[in-house]
């Protein structure tokens, strides 16, 4: 099984590496995208076959070190 | 204990890069014993202060700090810190020092996505601090940043917290020693560049007092705050005498 983590920081907190993406789309003309916000994603390989352990093991490692949640948000997701 | 010489351990992780600065800052401005402490080493030998070194311990992979606060001298940094022991983080140092929770918040990249690598100015905040006695309240110190992660941020309510208890050491500042928007190189929040715990016995700052201690290297601010730890392990021993019957 594979999880996909993603982190990206917390809305409401200043994403300066987004805000540079987000000004140069608009300088190449895409003026239609209203906010960028740039993240990080982590695969993982898991041994598990068992999905709810698996997503509270993940869930575990995105609190103690994958994220720091003063700053950051995360999402997994599970695929087989 | 009283009269064997001051005995101040500095971590050592893959990547810090101002180890063997702080070493020389230890010998040579502080007068004492200095002890490089590989972060492999899951106890520390008896020592007066810990300083983590600024560097990019383990590249900055993940977050800066993130991987070397799993060390194992981090745990017994922590034990260390939690029985009343000094502990100094200077910019990677203080980076590891909030990831490892032993002070409150976290860091940002800096709002300019630049590595600032210049001298700035910051204000003391406190000087009743044990780093920060020999400031005079409000004294501006020249010292030298760099930095690519030192915009720190925590919520409204952690930031509170550290108001109350007068946790704020250092506010960027002016070379007057006005907190201006200008004068925050980095968009560090509440234009923050230092912190301690709540107890008072742990220290974090952005700055670097140990690349500006002596004349020969342009300024010598940083000095103060040394010696201000110094004049604290003194004390500290000092009290610690045990009390003679008369």
């Amino acid at each position: 099984m594979k999880a996909k983590v993603s982190v990206t920081l917390k809305r409401g907190i200043l994403d300066p590496q987004g805000q540079a993406v987000l000004h140069a789309l608009g300088s190449l003309g895409y003026r239609g995208v209203k906010d960028v916000r740039m993240g990080k994603l982590l695969e993982l390989e898991l041994a598990a076959n068992d999905r709810a352990g698996a997503e509270a093991e993940v869930k575990a490692m995105c609190e103690r070190l994958l994220a720091n949640t003063i700053i950051e948000d995360y999402r997994i997701e599970l695929v087989d | 204990m009283a009269d064997t010489p001051y005995r101040i351990g500095v971590l050592v992780f893959p990547g810090s890069n101002c180890d063997r600065d702080c070493h020389h800052a230890v010998t040579q401005v502080m007068g004492a014993t200095a002890e490089f402490i590989w972060h492999k080493e899951a106890a520390l030998p008896p020592l007066d202060a810990v300083i983590i070194p600024g560097g990019f311990s383990y590249g900055d992979y993940l977050r800066t700090g993130a991987i070397a606060r799993f060390s194992p001298v981090m745990a017994a940094v922590t034990s260390f810190a939690e029985a009343g022991g000094l502990v100094l983080g200077i910019c990677n140092g203080f980076q590891i020092l909030l990831e490892a929770g032993l002070l409150p918040g976290a860091m940002l990249r800096n709002q300019s996505l630049s590595f600032i690598c210049r001298d700035i100015h910051v204000r003391v905040e406190n000087t009743g601090t044990l780093f920060t006695g020999r400031c005079k309240p409000g004294q501006v110190l020249t010292l030298p940043i760099a930095h690519g992660e030192g915009n720190y941020y925590t919520d409204q309510s952690a930031l509170s917290k550290l108001k109350a208890k007068n946790q704020v050491v250092f506010r960027y500042c002016t070379k007057e020693g006005a907190v201006t928007p200008e004068a925050n190189p980095n968009g560090s929040l509440d234009h923050i560049a230092g912190i301690t715990n709540a107890a008072g016995n742990v220290l974090g700052l952005m700055p670097h007092p140990e690349r500006s201690a002596e004349a020969l290297l342009g300024h010598e601010d940083g000095r103060l705050i040394l010696l201000s730890l110094l004049d604290s392990i003194t004390r500290g021993r000092v009290s610690a005498k045990p009390v003679l019957a008369s």
